[in-house]
């Protein structure tokens, strides 16, 4: 993992003691709500509904169990002992008062974390597939280019005051699990024809009132180039995207306006004035940091092993989890593990102190002590020995992180909606909750296969309702909350946006609405096929004829 | 006549409060002052205001409520998870 140094460490502490000034001025009256809002917003902290609420950064979603105990020490001391991980990889305090908030910071810092860059018109954190490292399909470690991103665009003078966010995501596999098409940029780490690694550059993706998958403005990219191609696409946006319109803002817009190809040629223009210039990484700068994210010391294990396959035959519920929550890692004799924070009946994303604590012990035992977090608002323990998953998946089982329904029915992504947040229009959580109780038969759950569901509170879409194979969109009639539903979304390196299939529907019917449309899938899938599958092949027709006749 | 409370959060927590009779804040909309009527709404609102001068409250605004059980209810949903707190956390609800 990347550890600060001492620039690092200066560089947080002073702005952690700048923060403590400015809560101190705004509670004294010497500043406004006004003066403070973008003050506090620069360090991650919102007001919302109820109470303030302090967003983490969590860079690329990579966490120590150091890290991850202080985060249970934060929920514990200065919270309601509860932290929400969050689609982009962050975590989320709700309760926290801001005369603590100083403090929150101080016990960050001193664990190498931060809340800068989480809010306002900056690039934010910068989000990474959360196998990387370990995944058996990564061409290279993607962490190694989002921490060189991360110190390039940390208070980057001329990227802090964009015309909107600016998100990023990285991905160093094939198989897209970052969702790289539905960010402002998204870079692929890809090989060419020669076999030299680079990056393929996505531009315009994002999902908001106006949904759009990013183009590829550039098929294959040196390495090396990276950041000056980066900050010539930042340039090109700062200069023309638009101020003058919120909703108009982000670089999706511009991108749309121009075209991708006029949008192409102008970073092109902008890359050659710049290329080979300071901007690009320092001699010895790539390895130093590649130094960081050098492979844990993993055993020479045999592919298989003996007492895994044993537990296997004689626990299916053991079983029924091998089969959902692992991933084949790149490690012979090891495996990826997905832990579920989302248990029947639960809130998506959430997780106790105790239960942060306990994942903290289970990756120092078991995991070299590393923990990643997903945007499907799940954790990992990256490095698992195949020996050791049968006493971790009993450990898991005991603190509720062990439900077997990673990528299945029940494993919804949901924003806070209504019930935090100030911008929503309908609850999210509630709905994912009743969801997951209507998909709790594991046999049933198994049997409908890979189904993501994604639920968003309004139309910012935080929920990631348009990449759902059925997305949830709350939406708010005269008082009361209904939800439209679209089908046919799809976050990974097939990307698409879902299909909306007609009216909203009630708060008293959404569930029933969901299970109707599993329901036509199962009465219409041939072998093998996922509900995505299905949906391509048959259109939406058959969902919608069958959905409005039914309610 | 619409009645009306004022809402805010406070400064120091960013609890939900609502002006009280004595001019006061409470975190329970039962004990807020009620409004009947526009005038009788800005004169709370004025009220309110010199509450942020004083960096008790940040954003004040009025909300409609109606009688409700011997008592006051929001009328918005959004504002009755407000007063009540989170609906997947009935341990936190305000009574």
């Amino acid at each position: 993992m990347y550890r600060y140094d001492e620039f690092d460490h200066t560089f947080v502490r002073q702005r952690v003691e700048q923060f403590r000034d400015q809560v101190e001025r705004r509670l004294s009256g010497a500043l406004s709500e006004d003066e403070f809002r973008p003050l506090r917003l620069m360090n991650g902290l919102y007001l919302q509904l109820h109470a303030y609420m302090l967003r983490v950064a969590i860079p690329y979603g990579t966490l120590s169990s150091r890290q991850m105990r202080c985060l249970a020490h934060i929920a514990r001391t200065y919270d309601k002992g509860y932290g929400h991980f969050t689609t982009r990889q962050n975590i989320q305090f709700n309760w926290p008062a801001l005369k603590d908030v100083p403090d929150i910071l101080l016990d960050l810092a001193e664990v190498e974390m931060h809340a800068l860059q989480t809010s306002g018109n900056c690039i934010r954190n910068v989000t990474a597939d959360q196998y990387a490292g370990a995944a058996a399909d990564e061409i290279e470690d993607p962490r190694v280019w989002c921490e060189i991103i991360r110190q390039w665009s940390s208070l980057h003078p001329e990227f802090s005051f964009l015309p909107r966010k600016f998100k990023i995501a990285v991905t160093g596999a094939p198989n897209d699990r970052a969702a790289v098409a539905v960010h402002d940029i998204g870079l692929r780490i890809v090989r060419n024809e020669a076999g030299e690694v680079g990056f393929q550059v996505l531009v315009g993706g994002g999902q908001g009132r106006t949904p759009v998958i990013g183009a590829v403005i550039r098929p294959f990219l040196p390495k090396r180039y990276l950041l000056s191609y980066l900050e010539a696409i930042l340039r090109v946006y700062n200069l023309l995207g638009r101020r003058d319109n919120i909703f108009k803002a982000r670089i999706k817009i511009l991108v749309q306006q121009v075209g991708a190809a006029v949008f192409a040629d102008m970073v092109e223009d902008e890359w050659q004035q710049i290329k080979d210039g300071p901007v690009e990484l320092p001699a010895g700068e790539l390895e130093r940091i590649q130094a960081y994210f050098a492979p844990p010391p993993f055993e020479t294990l045999p592919d298989a092993d003996s007492g895994f396959a044993d537990a296997q035959a004689g626990d299916p519920a053991f079983t029924a989890w091998t089969r959902s929550n692992l991933a084949a890692h790149r490690q012979p004799g090891y495996a990826i593990v997905n832990l579920s924070l989302k248990p029947v009946g639960g809130i998506p994303g959430d997780a106790t102190a105790a239960q942060m604590d306990a994942v903290a012990d289970l990756a120092d035992r078991y995991s070299f002590g590393e923990i990643r977090v997903s945007h499907e608002q799940n954790l990992i323990l990256p490095h698992v020995r195949l020996q050791d998953l049968y006493p971790l998946w009993q450990a898991l089982e005991g603190i509720g992180f062990a439900t077997a329904n990673i990528g299945l029915a029940s494993d919804i992504i949901a924003c806070p909606g209504l019930d935090y947040c100030s911008l929503a229009n309908a609850r999210s959580i509630p709905i994912a909750q009743e969801i997951s109780r209507r998909f709790a038969a594991l046999d049933r759950l198994h049997d409908i296969g890979e189904l993501r569901i994604k639920i968003s509170g309004c139309i910012n879409a935080c929920g990631h309702h348009h990449v759902g194979h059925i997305g949830i969109l709350g939406v708010d009639k005269k008082g009361e909350e209904f939800y439209q539903l679209t089908l046919g979304g799809d976050a990974t390196d097939t990307a698409a946006l879902g299909d909306l299939i007609g009216p909203a529907v009630s708060v008293h019917k959404v569930v029933d609405a969901v299970e109707t449309l599993v329901g036509v899938y199962l009465e219409h899938r041939q072998n093998g096929e996922r509900f995505l599958d299905t949906y391509r092949r048959v259109g939406l027709q058959p969902f919608k004829e069958t959905l409005y006749a039914t309610h | 006549m619409s009645k009306h409370v004022i809402t805010a959060n406070r400064l120091v927590d960013g609890a939900v409060v609502y002006l009280t009779v004595g001019g006061g804040w409470s975190e329970r909309i039962a004990d807020a002052a009620v409004a009947d009527g526009k005038e009788a709404g800005a004169v709370l609102m004025a009220k309110a205001e010199q509450a942020v001068a004083d960096c008790l409250v940040v954003a004040p605004y009025l909300i409609d409520v109606a009688d409700a059980d011997g008592g006051i209810r929001a009328q918005r949903y959004r504002e009755r998870i407000r007063s009540d707190g989170p609906s997947i956390h009935p341990e936190f609800a305000k009574t």
